[in-house]
């Protein structure tokens, strides 16, 4: 029993460091370095002994000394094997050796010979395979985005495996494409363009969701219930099917192309979203404060400025941030008009 | 007493909501009913444009005489297309002036030219010259005369309001654009995108509930495609993806995984082997989908995580006193628990991935075996501009929709009576 779930162990440990090591491999290939091979099979055999001998060596040696003996083994063969790489690379392999046998650590004879030990290590070896998986798939078109912004096309076009970033050319070379987006292309007008609508969208939908809102919270009439269910369905309706509508009254009436024309429709689609995050919050604050407020002969209008806006500023700050992030990332309206 | 209050409080809440209610319904709730109007007829970009007259008014002064002044109004229809009826026509001029010769179609009266010009056919043009003079036999000012716009007023159909109506564009919509495979098109990215979202969102809301170094950093990591401007993360996997000079084809290259590059945004199959078996895999569709799920399983993810920060410990601590594995307890404790969130969950993505137009638009176009429905109706719509397609493309959209919606409630309420 106790041999077959080191034998598993070591399996599955050993994947996660090929994984560990192949994205290392990866992001150093990208420097520019040649690096035709993986290697699949050695490292996997080396992460297999690694860990046997962990378990099986146990706490006989110190730790930081068992690490270091370690490495210095994984390195030396790995270096032998692909040769010419720089010093970097090894220290690299190295803290992904430290950060493993971190993690391998805690897998001591006594969990190996627990009940369902098998699942606890699968379990955790798939959590922390996720984590840097995902961690990598997710950062890396963004890793791009920055490095690519310093590199020329040429230079991209004659090698896309070449993303190191040359930091000898200067201030002006590095900042180049920034200087010509700002210089030949007017991308601070279009920054200003985003930025009025989007603050000015915030703004208008704030005016008009803060009253409403607060009537659905607190106020009875006729039509509430139906009011908020409508608003959430409202909230599920597609774009797209606006679009043709929008565009044929919006160009009779002369409002296509202009800041007004998108600032009505980015207000009227962020409108449902912004009263219905509002009325939840505004539901929470105490009713008595209000109650008393009316006994003082506030009007609606004094009750909404001092009490309940002052009361929800979080809640109107994050409800602002998502209107805001809604209108500046918008991209078919403003296609359209 | 109470009446009056009751009254009062129904007024303000009217006065309340009345504004944004409104506004929503104008740009929400009317263009979908313009729609249906729009699709029964037969509309084309260029209609659209109300056909205006328009009059240039050039001033000329005449050599050797300083008292009077030659204007020419360079009159057109702005429509290429459309005649405008019952054309009128005003200018002002300063009091001391008076027309010589005036044409049959004008009069003078109070310092006003007016002309009665009636019917313009569509593309007509003319050139319509007044010779004034001064009263006293002063001078002309020029200037004067050229700062008064004239005002032009004239008739036209509008295409949008008459009470023609056709069934040609669901015609077309529902036989010739090979419509079962942009609906097939359809379903696959929605429902793959859908499922592959909740799926990854379960996976890192697993992850992330569990306590490690940098988890706070983690979980705003995650949150990264959400936020970001589609157009810069399309644009990015664009450059990842390109065949010739990307990313992922070199470093495949380099590793002697593939030999010659794939261009997998604008290839339609691709064939694979599994288990001996030829498969036509829709390589273009399947990237799209890919793109789909990495940008928002992190709304799943944050659904899920809150979900899960929940449920109570008690539960996971009775399970491991009855020596449960981790297995067992995702699957009888966690997957349980999250199961209402999870049915919401792929309501509002299967409903939002069905309207997602920016992505594939962005990333293919709708090329190579990508076109899906809102893209078809952007495509009818400006691309073919053809507005009547488009919109009736749009009502098949709504009607598709509120179907789902509605067997998807039933369904839910049919399994909530069950339990």
């Amino acid at each position: 029993m106790k041999t077959k779930n080191i034998i598993i162990f070591s399996i599955i440990s050993s994947f996660f460091l090929v994984s560990l090591i192949s994205i290392w491999k990866i992001l150093v290939t990208l420097q520019g370095i040649k690096l035709e091979n993986f290697n699949f099979q050695t490292i996997f055999l080396l992460g297999f002994l690694v860990s046997l001998a962990h378990v099986i060596i146990g706490n006989k040696l110190n730790y930081i000394l068992k690490l270091i003996i370690f490495s210095l083994i994984f390195i030396f063969i790995d270096g032998y094997l692909i040769q010419s790489m720089p010093i970097w690379y090894n220290i690299g392999v190295f803290l992904i050796l430290y950060f493993f046998i971190n993690k391998i650590k805690k897998f001591n004879n006594k969990i190996l010979e627990e009940e369902h030990s098998t699942q606890i290590i699968i379990f955790d070896f798939l959590t922390l395979f996720g984590i840097v998986l995902f961690s990598f798939v997710i950062l890396f078109p963004f890793y791009m985005m920055v490095v690519t912004s310093f590199k020329t096309q040429i230079a991209l076009l004659v090698n896309p495996l070449d993303f190191s970033i040359n930091f000898a050319q200067g201030f002006k070379d590095l900042f180049k494409s920034y200087f010509v987006i700002f210089k030949s292309y007017k991308f601070g007008k279009y920054i200003l363009t985003s930025t009025i609508v989007s603050l000015g969208t915030v703004f208008i939908t704030l005016v008009f969701a803060i009253p409403a809102a607060y009537a659905i919270a607190r106020l009875n009439f006729f039509g509430k219930t139906f009011l908020s269910t409508s608003i959430l369905i409202i909230y599920m309706f597609p774009a797209i099917v606006l679009v043709i509508p929008l565009y044929t009254v919006f160009s009779q009436l002369g409002l296509r192309n202009s800041i007004e024309g998108l600032l009505i429709v980015y207000t009227a689609t962020t409108l449902p979203v912004a009263i219905y995050m509002l009325q939840g919050y505004f539901k929470s604050i105490p009713k008595e404060l209000e109650e008393a407020a009316i006994l003082d002969k506030l009007s609606w209008f004094g009750i909404i400025t001092k009490i309940i806006i002052p009361l929800s500023i979080p809640a109107i700050s994050s409800v602002a941030l998502y209107v805001f992030m809604i209108a500046w990332n918008e991209f078919l309206f403003s296609l359209m008009f | 007493m109470n009446d009056t209050l009751a009254k009062t409080e129904k007024r303000t809440a009217y006065i309340l909501t009345l504004p944004a209610v409104f506004l929503v319904f104008a740009i929400v709730l009317f263009p979908i009913f313009a729609n249906v109007w729009i699709s029964f007829k037969e509309v084309e970009l260029k209609d659209i444009r109300i056909p205006e007259p328009r009059a240039k008014k050039i001033v000329k002064s005449i050599l050797g005489e300083t008292t009077k002044i030659k204007i020419l109004y360079k009159l057109r229809n702005s429509s290429l297309l459309q005649e405008i009826r019952d054309v009128t026509f005003q200018d002002k001029y300063p009091k001391n002036y008076q027309p010589k010769d005036l044409d049959k179609r004008c009069e003078f009266k109070k310092n006003k030219l007016n002309c009665k010009f009636g019917n313009w056919p569509a593309k007509y043009r003319e050139n319509f010259e007044v010779i004034f003079e001064t009263k006293d036999g002063s001078n002309v000012s020029k200037n004067e005369i050229k700062s008064i716009k004239p005002k032009l007023k004239g008739k036209s159909d509008n295409i949008l309001l008459n009470t023609k109506f056709t069934l040609k564009n669901f015609k077309k919509v529902l036989f010739e654009n090979e419509f079962i495979d942009l609906l097939l098109t359809t379903f696959y990215y929605t429902f793959f995108g859908t499922v592959g979202s909740i799926v990854f969102g379960i996976l890192t809301a697993q992850m992330v509930n569990q306590k490690f170094f940098g988890r706070t950093f983690m979980r705003s990591v995650l949150l990264f495609p959400y936020v970001a401007p589609v157009v810069a993360l399309a644009y990015t996997w664009e450059l990842l993806l390109d065949p010739n000079s990307g990313t992922l084809n070199s470093l495949l290259i380099n590793y002697q995984i593939i030999e010659t590059p794939i261009n997998l945004l604008g290839q339609k199959y691709i064939a694979v082997n599994i288990l001996g078996f030829d498969f036509k895999l829709r390589l273009a569709l399947t990237t799209v989908i890919i793109f789909e799920i990495w940008r928002y399983f992190p709304l799943a993810f944050l659904f899920i995580l809150a979900r899960l920060q929940a449920i109570p410990k008690e539960l996971y601590e009775a399970a491991d006193v009855d020596g449960a594995s981790p297995f067992q307890k995702f699957f009888k404790i966690t997957l349980p628990q999250i199961t209402a969130v999870i049915s919401i969950l792929f309501m509002i993505r299967f409903i939002w991935n069905f309207n997602k137009f920016e992505d594939v638009f962005l990333l293919t176009g709708g090329a190579s075996g990508t076109r899906t429905l809102p893209i078809n109706v952007y495509q009818q719509g400006f691309a073919i501009s053809d507005i009547g397609t488009g919109s009736a493309v749009s009502i098949v959209i709504v009607i598709l929709l509120l179907l789902f919606m509605f067997f998807y409630f039933k369904l839910l309420g049919k399994r909530v009576d069950e339990n």
